[in-house]
């Protein structure tokens, strides 16, 4: 007991994001089928936009000659969306059952109660993630070689953070799971706001325009590179760049959200 | 007063309950218009180019090819909704109280499907205001646009009978509402995005003989080149074929669910 007392004050903060971690595995080792619907939805429409615009390669402008190569990217990061955009439904559902009140009650720092979920929605989109590449690859997508794959890897947990904080945001903001679909419809847009569908130079005028200012566009590129040719730190810097400051701006958001409900 | 104005009274008084209902919460609304929009926005900026591909239909654009995927996709989603609508009304009790009223049975599924026709409706008028809005031509004039806008709207009810079939064999408004990926898979797999000859296989084959498909083409076909007797005909064949589905399946349902209550 004593020894627990005089825990320093990191480890303790270690042992709660750790925590937060393992009772968002108990959720989904509990409720095994609260995982379907973030793996589903990408797999879906990586299926389905396959087989609807597949001939889109046959245009002038495209780098790869398989579109499972092109879209396959988008699937992993609607995946990592879709996850991050749970972690914030989860938050609403904790909030409204009480949960969260009892939490911010603790002395546990607020940025630790947050590492602990976005940490915990990172590391359970590698599910969705790992699930449609080993659909796309029997079907015709490129191996991306293992810096390809784990640059893809790093850019899909770090958008599941991402969305995990935009999620929180709104969850501790509307205090309701009705809120749930802001958090997946704007995750989705989001990412399909980029060159989800073409390449830049093929898309077609606003959407060029929002693409261009788009910060996930760049995580996009960096997410296909490996997929569609072979991996630079030119076409790396940018997506890390853009990734870490919407985690920065995001997660001070859901953080000042955090302590305005503890108020 | 006659049976039959008894019967078209309540489903009058039910069909504007379902209208009000649907229009009051915006959580029925929303996905059935904002999802399409959003989707219809985003393919027609990012596949634009595809209208260059060669054996790509004549279309002054690729928002105007893509008018009648976005309608198709929004009133699955209305039909999926009418669904989820009546399911929770089996889970509130508000059909149980229904049954046990002086009304006929298929008063209450006809009072349901017309809440679901009038979002489709609502959806084509949208789509098409939308079109207009941003230069699509709708070359089939304003009959075109009227025959767009009845498929739409027939085909809406059509659907919300499967999804009120459903509704009433589960009385569970999560079931329905897990079929909403369904709806995803069986749009992606017709021809409602993309020329069906464009496709890749097996999705190109499997488009070939999904029922959506004829219905999208009969949309499409007045929006794109104008009316052509056999495209709407095969569109009308298609969807009578739907809605005589939704009815054998709906009347089983009601018996189980008069059944088991």
């Amino acid at each position: 007991m004593e020894g627990r007392l005089e825990m320093p004050a990191w480890r303790a903060n270690l042992a709660t994001i750790g925590a937060l971690m393992a009772r968002a595995k108990n959720e989904l080792v509990r409720v095994p089928g609260a995982a379907i619907p973030g793996v589903l939805a990408p797999t879906i429409f990586f299926l389905g936009l396959n087989g609807v615009f597949g001939a889109l390669t046959q245009l002038q402008g495209f780098t790869t000659s398989t579109y499972e190569s092109f879209i396959i990217p988008i699937s992993m990061l609607q995946g990592a969306g879709f996850t991050g955009a749970a972690a914030g439904v989860n938050l609403a559902r904790d909030y409204e059952i009480g949960w969260i009140d009892r939490l911010l009650a603790s002395p546990a720092p607020r940025w630790v109660l947050l590492t602990g979920t976005v940490l915990a929605a990172s590391a359970r989109a590698v599910i969705p993630a790992t699930f449609v590449f080993a659909i796309a690859l029997p079907l015709g997508a490129q191996w991306p070689g293992v810096d390809g794959l784990l640059v893809a890897y790093l850019m899909v947990v770090a958008t599941a953070a991402v969305a995990a904080c935009w999620s929180s945001f709104l969850a501790l903001r509307y205090k309701s799971q009705s809120a749930a679909p802001l958090m997946q419809a704007g995750m989705l847009a989001a990412i399909l706001l980029t060159t989800a569908y073409a390449p830049l130079a093929l898309m077609q005028g606003w959407l060029q325009d929002v693409a261009e200012v788009n910060p996930l566009t760049e995580v996009v590129e960096a997410t296909r590179q490996g997929f569609v040719g072979s991996v630079t730190w030119a076409d790396t810097w940018p997506g890390i760049v853009a990734i870490v400051g919407l985690l920065a701006v995001l997660a001070l958001l859901a953080l000042r959200e955090m302590r305005r409900t503890a108020r | 007063m006659s049976r039959v104005v008894v019967n078209a009274r309540v489903v009058w008084a039910l069909g504007m309950r379902s209208v009000r209902q649907t229009f009051r919460r915006p959580q029925l609304i929303a996905p059935i218009i904002v999802f399409p929009t959003l989707l219809l926005a985003i393919q027609t900026g990012g596949a634009g180019a595809a209208i260059s591909l060669p054996g790509f239909p004549e279309v002054q654009s690729f928002l105007q090819f893509m008018l009648a995927g976005a309608m198709m996709q929004s009133l699955m989603l209305a039909g999926n909704s009418g669904g989820i609508a009546l399911a929770v009304d089996i889970e509130m009790g508000f059909t149980d109280r229904l049954f046990s009223a002086p009304i006929p049975r298929f008063a209450i599924v006809l009072g349901r499907l017309a809440g679901t026709a009038a979002l489709g409706l609502f959806a084509a008028l949208w789509f098409l205001a939308i079109g207009l809005i941003f230069g699509a031509e709708i070359e089939g004039g304003v009959a075109g646009a009227l025959v767009a806008i009845l498929l739409v709207t027939a085909a809406a009810m059509a659907v919300g009978g499967l999804g009120a079939a459903i509704a009433l064999r589960t009385g569970r408004a999560s079931v329905v509402q897990g079929l909403f990926p369904l709806v995803f898979v069986i749009v992606f797999l017709s021809s409602a995005f993309f020329p069906q000859e464009l496709m890749i296989e097996p999705a190109k084959t499997i488009a070939a003989y999904n029922p959506i498909s004829f219905v999208v083409e009969g949309v499409r076909e007045p929006i794109i080149a104008g009316i052509e007797a056999d495209t709407t005909l095969y569109a009308v064949l298609t969807i009578l074929g739907i809605v005589l589905v939704g009815l054998v399946l709906s009347s089983r349902a009601l018996r189980h669910r008069l059944r088991v209550g």
